[in-house]
């Protein structure tokens, strides 16, 4: 097994650990500050994926599809807060479990009726197609190496919103004692909406981006938020580090263990059973190092000690 | 009588008159119907009793229900193909006999839910509801991996298996036994939630110091919980997979996690009723709105955000118009 494979699948771990942060910091943003469990944070990364290639093949402009994604995944959140989010706020998590399940079905089979069962496509720009040579010679596909950029930019232009804006404040304020900040004269519900919001147009972003690389398709959000959901539960709930780190490490795990699990394997049994063996346990491996971190750590990473 | 007992009573001689209608409407696919309402009914008892009395938000009850229908379908599989399932140093045959299957898939599932639930009672609140949705996950991924039987296309059983006295391929006979076992564990864990046990599982979730204090371990109380829970889901993975003579992974899904949830949620949590209510209005808009409309989904996710915004306790709280947090 040569350097070069290796560095590619790095670059390709990386890749899937920052898109799945983009899913992730939104989910953690909003459980943090609201206590809220968004079952139907994969539907807006879905709406976003939609409103990217229906845009960009109405236009021929990619960047114009990327700003629907936007728009329209943070105008659906912005909708789904303020006509159902809203009223389960005194609601417990098995109530919140049901909605935003039946969320789930609104949207797919919505999304089903207006666009039909088969995938729309999304193609990668003119610009960023083609592969680029990295030093060393390593021959890797520039989009992808540019959704690390992207990923690791919003990444940073997120902890600089929260650590250092006002807003910031507010939504740190907010989830250590939502009473508290309300009695100061924040107002609360403008706040949720506005995180809602925000949670959703990260999940559109990563759609749009995701959605050059894959196809576009109904119930595309659903795996892709069970993993968000193993990556803040690695990292910590609530925890915008905690989501990167878990980020990386779930995106890590899950690219390198299907490379070198069979890898592996093969030192010590013969190749095609070693083949399908290394394939079974690496699509379970992360499952397999969430369950060991809360075993190890019960409240993950950075999440607050109980 | 109490208005829930009365709904209950209601809801009981509806299971038991929806046999003798099919026959007299001349509709014998309700019976199937109804007999997947109460094996769903049945695997949501199961979940009801981690999650109502013992307060054990469990995303990952698929791992028993799977392992319940993966018990039906190997020893069948084996059964049917004439193959030994171990042949070591003793020679063990599969099996065509529901009891057995019944007993393996309980104590089966019994024994998954331990190891599970000892891992995951470690965690506690969103993250147990996650390290329980993980497990489902691995099991999903090994199940579909596992190609000796059948990996992702899962394996098919071609005759039903077989219950001393009874022909179980008519199915008015299946939907009986099933009914009988529904009803047979409702009553169990009617006693169960009154006996001492099921008293000091229901404080623990309330008042888990308390509990301490008097002597008694919480965390033991609520691994009893999930195990009992998951035995019982796995007894309706075995009859579902025999409903179905069918057994995939999909069983072991995250979806189908979420569906056991949402029977319990629908039909009212912690109440003894309340599964059998939301398991079989769920199977009940199912078909009816599958009927009227291919996109029934949107209608029927509406719904459920209706029932969930404006009622407490679910249907059965609704019906009975007192509510009962589940705290």
């Amino acid at each position: 097994m040569s350097t070069i494979l290796i560095i590619e699948q790095v670059l390709n771990g990386l890749q899937f650990g920052v898109m799945l942060f983009l899913m992730a910091a939104g989910l953690t943003l909003i459980f943090g500050v609201m206590g809220l469990i968004n079952l139907a944070h994969g539907s807006l990364y879905m709406t976003g994926a939609f409103a990217a290639a229906v845009t960009a093949a109405a236009t021929g402009s990619f960047l114009m599809g990327l700003a629907a994604a936007l728009a329209a995944a943070a105008l659906a959140g912005a909708l789904v807060e303020l006509l159902v989010i809203r009223r389960l706020h005194d609601k417990d998590h098995l109530d919140q479990v049901l909605a935003t399940f039946a969320l789930i079905l609104i949207f797919s089979e919505g999304t089903r009726w207006l666009y039909g069962s088969f995938p729309l496509y999304l193609d990668i720009p003119a610009a960023l197609s083609g592969p680029v040579t990295l030093p060393g010679g390593i021959q890797y596909p520039l989009y992808r190496l540019t959704l690390i950029g992207i990923g690791i930019g919003v990444a940073l232009a997120l902890w600089g919103l929260i650590a250092r804006t006002r807003l910031g404040i507010r939504i740190r304020a907010g989830e250590n004692d939502r009473e508290m900040i309300a009695a100061l004269g924040v107002d609360i519900s403008r706040l949720y909406t506005l995180v809602f919001a925000l949670g959703a147009a990260l999940a559109g972003l990563a759609g749009a981006l995701v959605g050059a690389i894959q196809s576009v398709q109904v119930g595309m959000g659903e795996p892709v938020l069970i993993l968000a959901f193993v990556v803040i539960v690695i990292g910590g709930i609530g925890s915008i580090k905690g989501a990167f780190v878990g980020a990386l490490l779930v995106g890590l795990t899950d690219t390198l263990g299907g490379i070198f699990l069979p890898e592996l394997f093969k030192l010590v049994m013969e190749p095609a059973r070693a083949t399908s063996l290394g394939a079974s346990l690496a699509s379970m491996a992360i499952y397999v190092l969430m369950a060991a971190v809360l075993i190890w750590r019960p409240t993950g990473l950075y999440g607050a000690r109980v | 009588m109490t208005r829930e007992t009365a709904v209950n009573a209601l809801l009981l001689a509806g299971l038991v008159a929806v046999p003798g209608w099919a026959l007299w409407a001349d509709e014998p696919f309700t019976i199937t119907l109804a007999t997947r309402a109460v094996i769903f009914a049945l695997a949501a008892v199961g979940l009801n009793l981690a999650l109502g009395l013992g307060g054990l938000v469990s995303l990952g009850h698929a791992v028993f229900f799977g392992i319940g229908g993966y018990a039906m379908g190997i020893l069948a599989h084996h059964a049917q193909t004439y193959t030994p399932l171990m042949d070591g140093w003793m020679t063990i045959g599969g099996t065509k006999s529901m009891p057995v299957i019944w007993l393996v898939a309980v104590l089966t599932s019994a024994l998954a839910a331990l190891v599970i639930g000892v891992l995951s009672l470690r965690t506690s609140g969103v993250y147990f509801i996650m390290i329980t949705l993980a497990f489902g996950q691995m099991f999903f991924f090994f199940a579909i991996s596992w190609s000796a039987y059948g990996g992702e296309d899962g394996l098919s059983i071609y005759v039903r298996n077989g219950f001393p006295g009874l022909n179980t391929l008519v199915p008015i006979q299946f939907y009986g036994l099933c009914l009988a076992i529904l009803l047979a564990v409702l009553w169990a864990s009617a006693r169960l939630a009154r006996s001492p046990f099921g008293l000091a599982l229901n404080a623990a979730r309330q008042a888990p110091g308390r509990v301490q204090a008097v002597g008694l371990d919480p965390t033991r109380l609520r691994l009893a919980a999930f195990v009992l829970s998951g035995a019982i889901t796995g007894l309706a993975g075995a009859l579902f997979a025999d409903l179905n003579r069918f057994v995939s992974p999909a069983m072991f899904s995250w979806q189908t996690s979420g569906e056991i949830m949402i029977f319990v949620i629908l039909g009212g949590v912690a109440r003894l009723w309340g599964p059998v209510m939301g398991a079989v209005v769920f199977v009940a808009l199912e078909h009816l709105l599958g009927g009227i409309s291919e996109y029934w989904h949107v209608a029927l996710g509406l719904l459920l955000l209706v029932i969930v915004l404006f009622s407490r306790g679910g249907l059965l709280g609704l019906m009975a118009g007192e509510a009962r947090g589940h705290d």
